[in-house]
């Protein structure tokens, strides 16, 4: 296969790639002046890379002798990675421009648009080289972006404690990487899976691997923020900016859980016995402790951050299953989780004091009913749909992934994690009977709510309303072709 | 003779030395950044020795793929710390609190 046609499969990296340095240059020479003009062109950039996985980016196979897969699991990810991506670029600028503190830079969409490139390479790694490039050119760019607001002392705290702890995660991975390629003695995916199928009658090679399977699957735990390695996540979604938490909570978690599903899958499959453990105690543990760390929340965008955690939880329950029935759960509730988070988070962007200063508490919501019953509606159907309830979409997420584990035979899985989702209703309830229930607090201000923003709210609502049911045949095949590439 | 199992060791400590460090770590946040080299470095041995003892030259250039990545994280890092040096006037360990609950 020549270089052009290696090129042509990773198309969508190159366009990102060429675009954020074109742009990077531009925003150089513009200075605050180009922000604007650099947003909506990294969004333009971001669609042309979607566009690009129609071609053989997005069904080409093997590229660069193994080291990056264009799959259609790839492309299944990589839609949503774009779709949440361009969705933080639109909703900044009105965020920075009514909020004191930073105003808003170029550097944020250029940004964006690196960390899309690295996600994009975690989905598509066929080999621990490209997985460990593409997370950390991800995560470097999520770094500044979690500090961008320079003057304001929570979003610096924030990059710092995000810095450190995905810097030990990045470290904890490294070293299981290390393990892995010493004791299959290589770097790609399937020498893996090969030396983890073959490895029973040498007990110090099989050690190895297993030590090496654990650290793994202890750093990507860190960067999908699935419990015990989810401390940093409540403190980096309240200090970041609320954009840039809205993008936390979409595109790098769809990213981190196409790269541990594609790692367990296609490296470790063999192995599925022992990973299956670290993956349901992981699962069990974010649901429950997702839902109790919630309850005691009073600002919003912690409260999320716990409710990101919980949903963790439930998406690995159909990785816990180890079938193709599994990873097309898992992919069909990261789809439904991201228009869910991504509206919930439109809405935190309306809450907005007379002054146009952002609110954060919960307490603020209180008789929203009555002020703003748009918003109010639309708040309520997304929780209402992140606690699973019937007939809302966000109820079909959660069927497909225990659905899976029920028929692998995980019938104990299935059970708790039902009971657990019980817990985890309240809180979402709890959001509900304070704007619909409590005395009306202060309203706040209409002004300068852009239209744009308004629509993607309303597409939200619409994706998780009833009607996002007559997706499900589309869903559910689509999904189903991209975890098949895997098996 | 030194062996694989000898590199595999002191690789071993250094990682856990690294770990330990984050964690116990109550002085202040440039100490956590070299901790943090600590933890690469250790996997860079762990590479190298690999890569030697298997005959395969991957190891070799994942370790080298680590050191340049390991310095990007280090300048990001650093930067992070002063634009927070900036605001707070002090990058103990114990004063990152701002955010609790």
């Amino acid at each position: 296969m020549g270089y052009a046609a290696n090129l042509a499969m990773t198309l969508p990296e190159v366009i990102l790639g060429v675009g954020a340095v074109l742009l990077m240059m531009v925003s150089a020479w513009g200075g605050p002046g180009s922000t604007r003009a650099v947003s909506w062109t990294s969004v333009v950039v971001l669609l042309g890379a979607g566009v690009a996985l129609l071609g053989p980016a997005g069904s080409g196979g093997a590229a660069f002798q193994g080291l990056y897969r264009a799959d259609a699991f790839a492309a299944f990810a990589k839609v949503l990675i774009y779709l949440a991506t361009a969705v933080s670029i639109i909703l900044a600028p009105g965020f920075f421009e009514r909020t004191a503190g930073d105003d808003l830079r170029p550097e944020y969409p250029v940004l964006m648009l690196l960390s899309a490139t690295g996600m994009g390479m975690m989905v598509s790694a066929g080999d621990l080289l490209t997985l460990y490039v593409g997370l950390e050119l991800q995560s470097l760019a999520a770094y500044v972006l979690a500090s961008f607001v320079r003057r304001d002392l929570r979003s610096t705290e924030a990059g710092l404690k995000y810095f450190v702890l995905g810097a030990l995660a990045s470290g904890i991975l490294l070293y299981g990487v290390s393990l892995v390629y010493g004791f299959s003695g290589t770097t790609m995916f399937d020498g893996i899976a090969s030396a983890y199928a073959v490895d029973v009658d040498a007990p110090v090679r099989s050690l190895g691997l297993t030590f090496g399977l654990v650290f793994v699957f202890a750093g990507l735990a860190f960067k999908i923020a699935a419990v015990p390695f989810h401390m940093w996540t409540p403190d980096v979604y309240e200090g970041a900016p609320t954009p840039v938490t809205a993008f936390f909570a979409s595109a790098p978690k769809v990213a981190a859980m196409g790269l541990a599903v594609r790692v367990a899958i296609e490296a470790m499959g063999p192995a599925l016995g022992e990973w299956r453990q670290i993956v349901i105690f992981a699962a069990l543990a974010s649901i429950v402790l997702g839902a109790v760390g919630a309850i005691g929340q009073s600002n919003v965008k912690r409260l999320l951050a716990y409710s990101s955690i919980n949903n963790v939880g439930f998406a690995l329950i159909g990785l816990a299953a180890g079938t193709p029935e599994g990873v097309a759960g898992v992919m069909t509730y990261m789809a439904i989780y991201v228009a869910m988070t991504l509206g919930c988070f439109l809405v935190v962007l309306r809450m907005r004091d007379e002054s146009g200063q952002p609110v954060e508490t919960i307490a603020s919501l209180s008789g929203l009913s009555r002020s703003r019953p748009g918003l109010a509606a639309a708040m309520a159907m997304f929780m209402f749909s992140l606690a699973g309830i019937p007939p809302l979409f966000g109820f079909y997420a959660k069927f497909a992934v225990f659905d899976a584990a029920v028929r692998a035979g995980l019938f104990p899985l299935a059970a708790v994690g039902i009971a657990a989702s019980v817990i985890g209703a309240y809180y979402y309830l709890r959001v509900v009977k304070t704007m619909y229930f409590d005395d009306p607090a202060p309203e706040y201000t209409r002004e300068g709510n852009g239209a744009v923003e308004g629509g993607l709210i309303a597409v939200a609502a619409v994706i998780v309303s009833p009607l996002g049911y007559l997706s499900i045949p589309l869903l559910a095949a689509w999904s189903m072709a991209a975890a098949q590439a895997l098996f | 003779m030194i062996g694989l199992i000898h590199y595999l060791v002191v690789s071993a400590i250094l990682f856990t030395l690294g770990t330990v460090g984050i964690f116990l770590n109550r002085k202040n946040l440039i100490v956590i950044l070299m901790a943090i080299e600590l933890i690469l470095l250790s996997v860079n041995i762990n590479l190298v020795a690999f890569s030697a003892y298997l005959g395969d030259l991957v190891g070799q250039v994942f370790a080298m793929f680590v050191l340049t990545v390991a310095a990007g994280e280090a300048a990001i890092g650093l930067a992070i710390l002063v634009i927070y040096y900036r605001g707070r006037g002090t990058i103990a360990t114990d004063d990152v609190n701002r955010m609790k609950g």
